[in-house]
């Protein structure tokens, strides 16, 4: 991986940021809802999410598969298909983006904020080149930029992100990247106008383990570097875990808790994030000769039918009966702290009796 | 690249051959041109004599091979219809029958594929709905009635209703009297019988294009582009459209060799000298030599199409080219 | 069109409350929801019923001549006029609609069942038996269809079942072609190794598990060749190789009647052509309907 200091790799694009005043949100979310009328019913895939993100800040969003974390960034870029229907704001440098027109937040999209998908063979254009590719991202943005110079920006994004041979590889295609290269090659394509916002949708999930820990490794040093905060889309605690400054924990479109990665990991307020912890199988301790992995019990409900009260009721061991009535609101449990159960006291109970 | 074009040339030959021979079979089994001389004064030993010089009394494969030999000579026979060449023959009509595919084939492509791109992108629309009922009704007529109703209502009918001189398209053959050359009469003439001869692909083509274009819409790199805040043209036209083409490409070759068969209808009802009519012709009397050379001929165009295809491909999708 | 957020979310409702439903429930569940489909197989319906009961229906007997007559347009006393023999033009097209039906049907079923099975074969053993099924289809690809049609309606005789049985004949060959690139790649799912493993016979393997799999692409083929073989037909009876007179063909009306254009008797173009056109529109409409029930994410309709 190069090593070039940073005054060195000059940008394309001056940064015309201005820092914002101390204490301010980078991204502010409030009360963000987004659903979809299917055939079966009206699908609420985001209901209420609120949270903030700082500059220079990762904030990791984790749930499983359906829980809306995938919908919310999309929301926020604006990719939501025109059948979505979204209530809430979404407010970045202090400007709502909701406001925006299409050619606005174009001008926002891989410029301000940046996104790295998931499956890096279908998320890049297997008929274009790499080089060009990247070269696309810039040129977007600056249309004053010769081929010369935009190609010369791919190469050495590439060298930034770990590729070998650059020069090379710049001008190849997809497929002929390795899975872990593709990432890079994406990570390298979402960073090239240096975006204060990064958003990573389960930038490792189809990954090897090995090539995992690279990839996140890439992403952190590109943090350091471009001083941008990030977004992180994962179901992997163990990613969260090493990478994340704050963390947001969602089920069934549900915020259900969230706080800094310490409380999150050493102090959970909320039965699913117990449950999730307590699931991770821990190569640290012997098992008893009886010790079964934890599981949590149940299914994740449809997003059609929403179980009344908490969504997690159904399924939650600290439940009662306001549990499968009233839905519970985010509160307080800590400093910087909230959770959305009525029983957070019971779950601190029950996590440092463990 | 190089070694694959050569391997499948090299594989088409002897099924062309072997269709060649099929055909030659086909058709001795069904005609004797040799059956007029039953009724003459000769009699049976006419027939005899005449089977004789034309050698008809060999086994089908002699035949075949005599026809083979000659073939790679250049010789390709004369018909037993008009006594005519039967190379010089097929040049002047296949010239004919390339200018009616040309043509066709580019309207077809130009407009298949900007319909397929309107009806994705404004799926559900009125517009859609109109243009995906025009391509059913497209595709559930015999182009052949299409062409007499396209006579009816576009040459004839104007002419008779609104009491002009002249038909608005020409109907008859692809040029009036002895001009030749590309000329607006010449223009005139080309509207009906590429018409005619297209109104299938273009339905079926279009169609395509809308569902191709609607997979890609929908894939992630056009979500990536989008995210990546490219305007949403270029996102149509380089990420979707570039790669919705590819599948279009392969379809649209295999279909061309479908229009050589379209011709026959065509021709007959427009009067174009071309490979169709001369099809045609040669089949109502089993003109053998005639009948086997166009076999060939046509088979050979369809193996170019389908190369071509292959090509195309390669060169549209790099995951193919260098794989 | 979706994006994958709207399917991840959408993974999530098969989740939740399973109600238990039959393939064949799902199946006609979603056919009938395709509206098009329903209209088209009630017309269809209709027409084979109006065509098929022509012998009570019908005002006169096929083929009545009337030379006095002559060719009148459209009255009272003949819907759709007479041709120049004075055959009412409406008689003529029910008898016609049997023909052509008649053939459609059968030409579809029958090389359905061989292409099935054939391809099926080939696509399951691989290797000589698909080479070999390859390498006719090829060949058959490449010898024109209406001339070998057109060869034998000359040498066996201009009939029905001489078209019917020739149809097929080259119409198998597409219908072997799809089902052997389906069943290729069905091979290679696990639930067959499974079966295997278990030490199904491959009779079985291939009767119980890869057919009612590809039974979706099988029956949309189906009305493929339902149209492919009625077109075909009255093209082959337009250019005058089809079925001959006294025998009437939707195809043959035509050939009658192409001498008229832009004549006072063109009258007689337009109701031959029609029917063929809404016989196979009605066909292609059902077959889209299949292919919706089938797999509602093949065509985003």
């Amino acid at each position: 991986m190069s090593d070039t200091p940073l005054a060195d790799l000059t940008p394309i694009t001056a940064p015309d940021v201005a820092p914002l005043p101390a204490g301010e949100p980078l991204l502010s979310v409030r009360d963000l809802s987004v659903s979809f009328q299917t055939d079966d019913g009206l699908v609420k895939a985001v209901d209420s999410a609120t949270f903030d993100i700082m500059p220079n800040q990762t904030m990791g969003i984790v749930g499983e598969s359906g829980s809306g974390k995938t919908v919310t960034s999309m929301a926020i870029l604006g990719l939501l298909p025109k059948s979505a229907r979204i209530t809430g704001d979404i407010v970045f440098r202090g400007q709502s983006l909701r406001d925006l027109s299409e050619k606005e937040l174009e001008t926002v999209r891989g410029k301000r904020i940046a996104m790295i998908f998931q499956d890096a063979l279908a998320a890049l254009n297997p008929v274009h080149r790499i080089g060009r590719q990247i070269g696309e991202a810039i040129k977007v943005h600056d249309d004053s930029a010769s081929k010369d110079e935009l190609r010369r920006r791919a190469i050495e994004l590439l060298d930034i992100v770990g590729i070998p041979n650059p020069t090379d590889r710049v001008d190849q295609y997809p497929h002929e990247y390795s899975g872990g290269m593709r990432q890079r090659a994406m990570i390298a394509m979402s960073i090239a106008n240096d975006p204060e916002l990064l958003i990573a949708d389960e930038p490792t999930t189809a990954l090897d383990v090995t090539i995992q820990a690279q990839v996140l490794e890439v992403i952190e040093r590109i943090q350091d570097r471009t001083r941008s905060a990030i977004m992180l889309i994962t179901h992997d605690l163990g990613v969260v875990a090493g990478v994340a400054d704050r963390v947001t924990v969602m089920y069934a479109g549900r915020q259900v808790e969230v706080g800094d990665v310490d409380q999150i990991f050493y102090e959970p307020r909320h039965a699913y994030t117990a449950g999730l912890l307590a699931s991770l199988p821990r190569l640290d301790r012997r098992a008893d000769k009886h010790e079964r992995l934890h599981r949590i019990s149940g299914q994740p409900p449809s997003l059609i039918k929403l179980p009344p009260g908490c969504a997690f009721g159904p399924r939650c061991p600290f439940a009662d009966g306001v549990c499968h009535t009233e839905r519970p609101e985010l509160v307080v449990v800590g400093p910087d702290h909230r959770s959305a159960c009525f029983h957070a006291d019971r779950v601190a109970d029950g996590w440092r009796d463990q | 690249m190089v070694a694959y074009i050569l391997r499948r040339v090299l594989y088409s030959i002897p099924v062309i051959l072997i269709a060649a021979l099929i055909l030659l079979w086909g058709v001795r089994e069904t005609f004797d041109p040799c059956a007029q001389f039953r009724t003459s004064r000769g009699g049976q030993a006419s027939v005899e004599r005449c089977r004789k010089a034309d050698h008809l009394d060999e086994p089908i494969t002699s035949q075949y091979w005599s026809w083979l030999t000659k073939a790679v000579q250049g010789d390709l026979g004369q018909s037993e219809r008009t006594n005519a060449d039967v190379g010089s023959t097929i040049a002047t009509a296949m010239w004919y029958t390339i200018q009616l595919i040309f043509w066709g084939v580019l309207l077809s492509a130009l407009l298949a594929i900007a319909l397929g791109v309107y009806s994705a992108v404004r799926q559900y629309s009125v517009g859609d709905y109109i243009l995906t009922t025009l391509s059913f009704i497209g595709l559930a007529m015999p182009p052949f009635w299409f062409g007499l109703i396209a006579i009816q209502f576009l040459a004839v009918g104007p002419k008779n209703w609104f009491g002009l001189d002249r038909t608005i398209f020409g109907f008859v053959g692809l040029h009036n009297g002895d001009s030749t050359g590309f000329d607006l009469d010449y223009v005139r003439h080309l509207v009906l019988p590429v018409l005619t001869l297209t109104v299938q692909s273009i339905a079926e083509w279009s169609r395509f294009q809308r569902a191709s274009m609607l997979d890609v819409m929908s894939a992630d790199y056009v979500r990536t582009a989008r995210a990546k805040g490219v305007r949403r043209r270029d996102v149509l036209v380089k990420h979707a459209l570039r790669n919705a083409l590819i599948p279009l490409v392969t379809v649209m070759a295999l279909d061309i060799g479908g229009l050589f068969g379209g011709v026959i209808i065509t021709e007959k009802i427009f009067a174009i000298p071309g490979m169709g009519r001369l099809f045609l012709d040669s089949l109502q009397q089993g003109d053998a030599p005639m009948l086997v050379a166009w076999t060939v001929v046509t088979a050979v165009f369809v193996v170019l199409f389908n190369l071509i295809a292959d090509i195309l491909y390669g060169v549209l999708d790099p995951r193919i080219r260098l794989a | 069109m979706t994006t994958p957020a709207i399917e991840e979310v959408r993974a999530e409702e098969g989740v939740f409350e399973p109600v238990a439903r039959s393939q064949w429930q799902l199946f006609r569940r979603r056919f009938f929801r395709h509206r098009g489909a329903i209209i088209s197989m009630v017309v269809l319906i209709l027409l084979a019923i109006l065509c098929f009961g022509a012998g009570f229906i019908a005002p006169y007997a096929n083929n009545q001549q009337d030379l006095l007559l002559g060719p009148v347009s459209p009255n009272a006393h003949h819907w759709l006029g007479t041709d120049e023999l004075g055959r009412d033009q409406l008689t003529r097209l029910l008898y016609a609609g049997q023909l052509s039906l008649k053939i459609g049907f059968a030409v579809a079923i029958i090389s359905t069942i061989v292409g099935t099975m054939i391809g099926a074969v080939a696509g399951y053993f691989g290797r000589a038996a698909d080479q070999l099924l390859m390498r006719l289809t090829d060949l058959f690809l490449l010898v024109p269809a209406i001339a070998i049609l057109a060869l034998a309606l000359e040498k066996f005789g201009h009939t029905d079942t001489v078209i019917i049985l020739f149809l097929s004949l080259l119409f198998w060959m597409y219908v072997a072609r799809i089902v052997r690139g389906d069943v290729l790649q069905l091979k290679e799912k696990e639930f067959i190794e499974a079966a295997r493993a278990s030490g199904a016979s491959w009779l079985r393997i291939v009767v119980r598990h890869i057919i009612p799999n590809i039974i979706g692409p099988i029956m949309v083929n189906v009305t493929l060749g339902v149209a492919t073989a009625i077109i075909t037909e009255s093209t082959l009876s337009f250019l005058g190789f089809g079925v001959q007179p006294p025998q009437t063909s939707w195809g043959n009306m035509l050939s009658d009647a192409e001498g008229y254009v832009g004549t006072s008797k063109s009258y007689l173009l337009y109701a031959p052509g029609i029917m063929i056109l809404i016989t196979v529109l009605c066909v292609n409409f059902i077959g889209d309907g299949l292919r919706d029930a089938f797999d509602p994410q093949s065509e985003k309709h």
